[in-house]
């Protein structure tokens, strides 16, 4: 388990051991374990406040561990020598909330990370990111501002603005969650795009039927620890837990 | 134009309004210098005072519990003294601590002039002010937003200078307005180190000419134009940044 261990393809590219994380005197997090092969699509479910974006905020080192190991191509994410900018090029992150940058146009919040943080060249960004920006379906909306679009446009938008950094992983925190009923197709359409062109993504989210027919993995996690896991046909037809029959039978 | 500054002549001759820095070409060039150097001293002291305030905020977010203190520290400070000890403390106590140095004409005199304490002085007061305006601005701007920079890759300062701060700048332009309004017309205070600004040269004009209600008009008139115009500027920037759906 050395630092310079080079990580090949058949390991896991995300390998998360026995994390323990806590928020002051509350444990999140309270060992958790999970590996992504590459090319694989995870979803993680579980009711409000059971850690799910806790964890996946750890994974990109956006907040420290406790206790544990977070290993991403074979790179732990939470040595302090870690260079954060490395594991950022590798883990793309979309949020519930799109967070987008409200005075920048689409196409700049898609091309504003290439060159100010990886100084890429200006020109092939920016033909990159109007490519990006017409792989999710938004073409046209180039100079429009976040705040002139719908919700889901927004979190297309957020989507391309992550793939413009060429992640190998991409983690999404309940992206549909705060999207009307309407728009939330054109963002999962957008998903299993990415997913099926082999794109490596960890999904949080409460789309059942989405996760049931995208997921390679599926886990459901309540109160820090994951309680269930399996390969999705399994999972919604006979889950063993209790309390994830429970969620279940709530959420579908 | 003679005959323009001649009808001042015969106006003072008819009248008695006396304004002779319109036919005495030496007020006149005294007028213009203070004007000048009333700008010059404004503009100074709006760009120093507002990159204390960028940088003042950027510290106050430091992680050192000693590097926010002594942002803090220096806010209280020049915000719970008068502007005008204020500037006497720099010119009269810092001021005489610093070397001397030969000037070209050969004399020992002190190494920074009274224009340069006026314009340090001046830009750390209104700089106070301008740390607590972007931090308010600042804090405007959602811990989520910040996040999402992290993690696309930006630094603690990458994200500062090209997120934080644009947004912060948005929401904080009003009170920011305010005090580089405010930090123009302190600019007056610089009389009492004999810096040749406006309010000192009119002094000097009514000292010779006994003209005083008509300097003090001329005053007031000139700082309603200059106020105005940097109001002006700062709406039309105010304008200029405004982004559709975000903010008012
Ligand atoms: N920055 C934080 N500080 C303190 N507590 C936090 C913080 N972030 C999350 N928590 C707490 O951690 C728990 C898990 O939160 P979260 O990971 O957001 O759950 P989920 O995404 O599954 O709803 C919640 O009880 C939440 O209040
Ligand atoms: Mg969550």
């Amino acid at each position: 388990m050395t630092d310079t261990q080079t990580w090949t393809a058949d390991q896991p590219i995300v390998r998360i051991t026995d994390v323990h994380k806590s928020f002051g005197a509350v444990e999140v997090l309270k060992g958790v374990s999970l590996d992504v092969m590459k090319g694989d699509v995870i979803c993680i479910i579980g009711p409000s406040g059971s850690g799910k974006s806790t964890l996946l905020r750890c994974i990109n080192a956006l907040v420290p561990i406790n206790k544990g190991s977070i290993r991403v191509e074979g790179q732990e994410v939470h040595d302090p020598k870690l260079n954060k900018l490395e594991l950022r090029k590798k883990v793309g992150m979309v949020f519930q909330q799109y967070n987008l940058f409200p005075h920048k146009t689409a196409l700049q919040n898609v091309m504003m990370a290439p060159v100010t943080v990886l100084k890429q060249n200006k020109t092939e960004v920016e033909a990159r990111a109007y490519a990006l920006l017409k792989k999710v379906r938004l073409e046209g909306k180039e100079p429009s501002y976040p705040g002139e679009l719908s919700g889901g446009q927004q979190q297309r938008v957020a989507i391309a603005r992550s793939l413009a950094m060429n992640p190998d992983v991409m983690l999404f925190d309940e992206v549909t969650a705060a999207l009307d009923p309407e728009t939330v197709k054109e963002v999962l359409v957008t998903i299993r795009e990415l997913a099926e062109e082999g794109m490596t993504c960890l999904l949080v989210t409460h789309e059942m039927g989405f996760a049931r027919e995208l997921a390679d993995h599926m886990y459901f996690t309540d109160r820090g620890v994951i309680v269930e896991h399996g390969p999705p046909e399994d999972f919604f037809a006979n889950p063993k837990d209790p309390r994830t029959k429970e969620f279940l039978g709530q959420i579908l | 134009m003679e005959g323009f500054f001649a009808w001042f002549q015969w106006l003072y001759d008819e009248t008695g309004i006396n304004l002779t820095y319109f036919y005495d070409s030496f007020d006149r060039a005294r007028m213009i210098g203070g004007f000048f150097t009333t700008i010059w001293l404004s503009l100074v002291c709006l760009f120093f005072s507002s990159i204390i305030g960028i940088v003042g905020a950027w510290l106050q977010g430091s992680r050192l519990v000693w590097t926010r203190r002594i942002v803090q520290g220096y806010i209280q400070f020049f915000r719970n003294t008068p502007p005008l000890v204020q500037m006497y403390f720099f010119f009269f106590a810092l001021g005489n601590l610093l070397p001397r140095v030969k000037s070209e004409f050969g004399f020992m005199e002190p190494m920074l002039g009274n224009f340069t304490w006026a314009a340090i002085s001046l830009s750390f007061f209104a700089g106070a002010f301008n740390v607590e305006i972007f931090r308010s601005g600042i804090e405007a701007v959602p811990e989520s937003t910040r996040e999402a920079a992290e993690s696309l890759g930006y630094n603690r300062l990458q994200s500062y200078l090209y997120v934080v701060l644009p947004l912060a700048f948005r929401v904080c332009l009003p009170a920011l307005n305010n005090n580089l309004v405010n930090l123009v017309k302190t600019t007056t205070l610089a009389y009492a180190i004999a810096v040749p600004e406006l309010l000192y040269v009119s002094n000097q004009i009514w000292s010779d000419s006994v003209n005083v209600p008509e300097m003090m008009t001329t005053l007031l008139i000139l700082y309603v134009a200059l106020v105005g115009l940097l109001v002006w500027a700062m709406h039309r920037w105010e304008r200029a940044i405004r982004v559709p759906g975000y903010g008012t």
